[in-house]
């Protein structure tokens, strides 16, 4: 502190305690409704203070939205991302900073570039590609004609239909989002300020590259994971616009979209009661990490965003 | 003292840090990134690349490719004829009012939600910066939409500003405001904006807080010395300083603003009423998935990727100016 200023001390709390209500107001009120009946909640004026029913709402929304399915596909789709992405991502990082080889900056600015093309861009054509994961090696064959070769060796016709449906699978939601040029870039940066001399002497003890990696740079890197790991976590869990297009199966939704459901469309049936105390559920494990684990979530991201 | 060095790398190539200039000499010889102590080992690193290439490849560069040939092709209902038909696809669709309007929409959403996010998130960090008591608080506290899904966010205001239920469209009404996002635009463009904003306010506070950690004290506290009070000393020091920062926000705000606002759309407006909210994502999602028109949507793509790739190349330069400023 420079200089006493009581007045702008004042008004900096004042700031703060407005922005912290502005965050508050909203998770407030959907307390408030997701512990009343319908009736309460449409009555007017609106309920302003909590009711008592706010665990039979989270039982209606439990079994309603069929939340325990839901919510435990969000886990195993967030974990799944969150561990895919950091793995591909050293391993990349590691290729990219450690190896001298032909096509690196090939495959430096493949990864960079990648950055330029955000799902939203891409919607229709990224569908087709998880309804038939196999269409270009469909077309390899059908361009090399192979069907007619080996139709030609056996005396029959032969037609070759290649077929990998990812949707309503784990792997679907999972795999095409492990691609990250953020972390790898992020991983790459902290390689260069990994002390030259280690390397040197790995090699000089004559471990190999593998080795090196697994001993030596793996466990300089956990701080790195770790904060990497809370972003990823939050992002896999909020998903939205994939779980939309890759799941028909409602089993196979996670929680933010079965959420979607819930909310009342209409007039004729608002449940806003039960639409509301699911939104809580729902945010409640990011919530929890982001509270925990604060001081990781502001290093991850103040570090991927250099 | 820092900042009289930093003026002094703009002016003088000279005065570059080695370490970038090393980085750029040896870019020449595609040695960049590499460490000094490497390996020479030509199939170990392609394997090491292959999951996340054979996903880029897969998910990536094939549907991008194909997206870029079906905005040139016109396809029939039944997939048998494919015509080449050059840029139809895209006259016509820049010709389209609704387009057109979903070009406006989308100006004055993105526009309108920066300015709300770097305006609210700018004052809460100068605030967090100046306060010692409860500092870590209140970050606490903003920093908590970080972790609520964009849906959610768009649920939670779609519920305050629900017209018959919402407790802050009841406090309008007894303003005598008349309010009612399910039928005028305006009112869903402000209700899709503010959610918007509200999710995002944490993103930019976390990188201008740290940003405001990272300014010299020795600088604040010279500035003092000569008499400036915390006002000046924020805007012709701290300010500069940031700058960078700033402008990594303001692009980062668009990225959030252009793409990821997807799901508040779809959760809250639906695009509507009226095409008040239909931003040109959301536009993309609608006429290639709902109303099936997949020339159009494929032109809608590409034209979207020219926007991300405009928008990746100007997040490029901020990483460029922190290597030789060292913000």
């Amino acid at each position: 502190m420079i200089e006493r200023t009581r007045g702008l001390d004042i008004a900096c709390h004042g700031v703060l305690i407005l922005g912290g209500l502005l965050v508050c107001v909203p998770i407030y009120f959907a307390f408030v409704v997701g512990s009343h009946t319908v009736g309460d909640v449409l009555a007017v004026p609106p309920p302003w203070l909590p009711g008592r029913e706010f665990f039979e709402n989270a039982r209606t929304a439990w079994t309603k939205g069929n939340l325990g399915r839901l919510l435990f596909n969000s886990l195993v789709v967030a974990v799944g991302i969150t561990v895919g992405k950091i793995a591909v991502s050293l391993l990349s990082a590691f290729a990219i900073s450690y190896f001298r080889f032909r096509f690196r900056m090939v495959a430096f600015w493949l990864i960079f570039a990648s950055l330029m093309l955000p799902v939203e861009v891409r919607i229709l054509p990224t569908y087709e590609a998880v309804a038939n994961v196999a269409l270009p090696l469909q077309w390899a064959l059908d361009a090399l004609d192979v069907g007619r070769w080996i139709g030609a060796l056996t005396g029959r016709t032969v037609e070759i239909g290649l077929e990998w449906n990812m949707m309503n699978s784990y792997s679907g939601l999972i795999l095409p989002l492990i691609a990250s040029a953020t972390a790898t870039f992020l991983f790459r940066q902290f390689f260069l300020t990994v002390p030259e001399e280690l390397c040197e002497a790995a090699r000089i003890d004559g471990a190999s590259p593998l080795r090196f990696f697994w001993h030596v740079l793996l466990p300089l890197s956990v701080s790195n994971m770790v904060a990497l790991s809370i972003i990823l976590f939050l992002y896999g869990w909020n998903q939205y616009l994939w779980p939309l297009l890759f799941t028909t199966d409602k089993d196979m939704a996670t929680a933010v979209i079965g959420l979607k459901h819930l909310i009342p469309q209409s007039d004729s049936e608002p449940a806003w009661n039960v639409a509301m105390n699911a939104a809580l559920l729902v945010m409640l494990p990011p919530a929890l990490v982001v509270v925990a684990l604060q001081r990781w979530l502001v290093k991850g991201l103040v570090d991927s965003g250099k | 003292m820092q900042a009289s060095t930093s003026l002094a790398e703009k002016s003088l190539p000279a005065a570059v840090p080695a370490t970038s200039r090393r980085r750029r000499a040896a870019g020449a010889g595609g040695t960049a990134g590499l460490k000094r102590a490497h390996y020479r080992n030509s199939r170990l690193p392609l394997l090491l690349l292959l999951p996340q290439l054979l996903i880029l490849l897969l998910f990536f560069f094939i549907p991008a490719v194909r997206a870029l040939v079906q905005a040139f092709v016109i396809t029939d209902p039944f997939g048998n004829s494919v015509q080449f038909v050059w840029f139809d696809n895209f006259r016509a669709l820049l010709a389209s009012p609704e387009y057109r309007d979903s070009i406006w929409v989308t100006v004055w959403f993105t526009l309108t939600q920066n300015v709300l996010t770097i305006g609210v998130a700018g004052l809460l960090a100068f605030a967090t910066d100046r306060v010692i008591r409860g500092r870590g608080l209140y970050r606490s506290v903003v920093l908590l939409p970080y972790a609520i899904a964009p849906v959610i966010a768009g649920i939670l205001w779609a519920f305050l500003f629900n017209a018959h239920v919402g407790p802050l469209a009841y406090v309008l009404k007894a303003l005598g405001i008349a309010w009612d996002p399910s039928l005028s635009g305006f009112d869903a463009f402000m209700l899709v904006t503010v959610a918007a904003a509200w999710k995002h306010i944490c993103y930019d506070y976390i990188f201008l807080v740290a940003a405001l950690l990272a300014v010299p004290p020795s600088l604040l506290e010279a500035a003092a010395v000569d008499g400036a009070g915390p006002g000046l000393r924020f805007y012709k020091i701290a300010l500069p300083m940031i700058g960078p920062t700033v402008f990594f926000l303001v692009v980062m705000n668009f990225v959030y603003g252009f793409f990821e606002t997807f799901a508040i759309v779809d959760a809250v407006t639906r695009g509507g009423p009226g095409g008040a909210t239909m931003i040109l994502v959301y536009k993309v999602y609608q006429d290639g998935f709902v109303h099936i028109d997949l020339g159009s949507s494929a032109a809608q793509s590409v034209l979207l990727m020219i926007f991300a790739v405009a928008l990746t190349l100007l997040q490029f330069r901020y990483v460029e100016r922190n290597v030789n400023y060292d913000v």
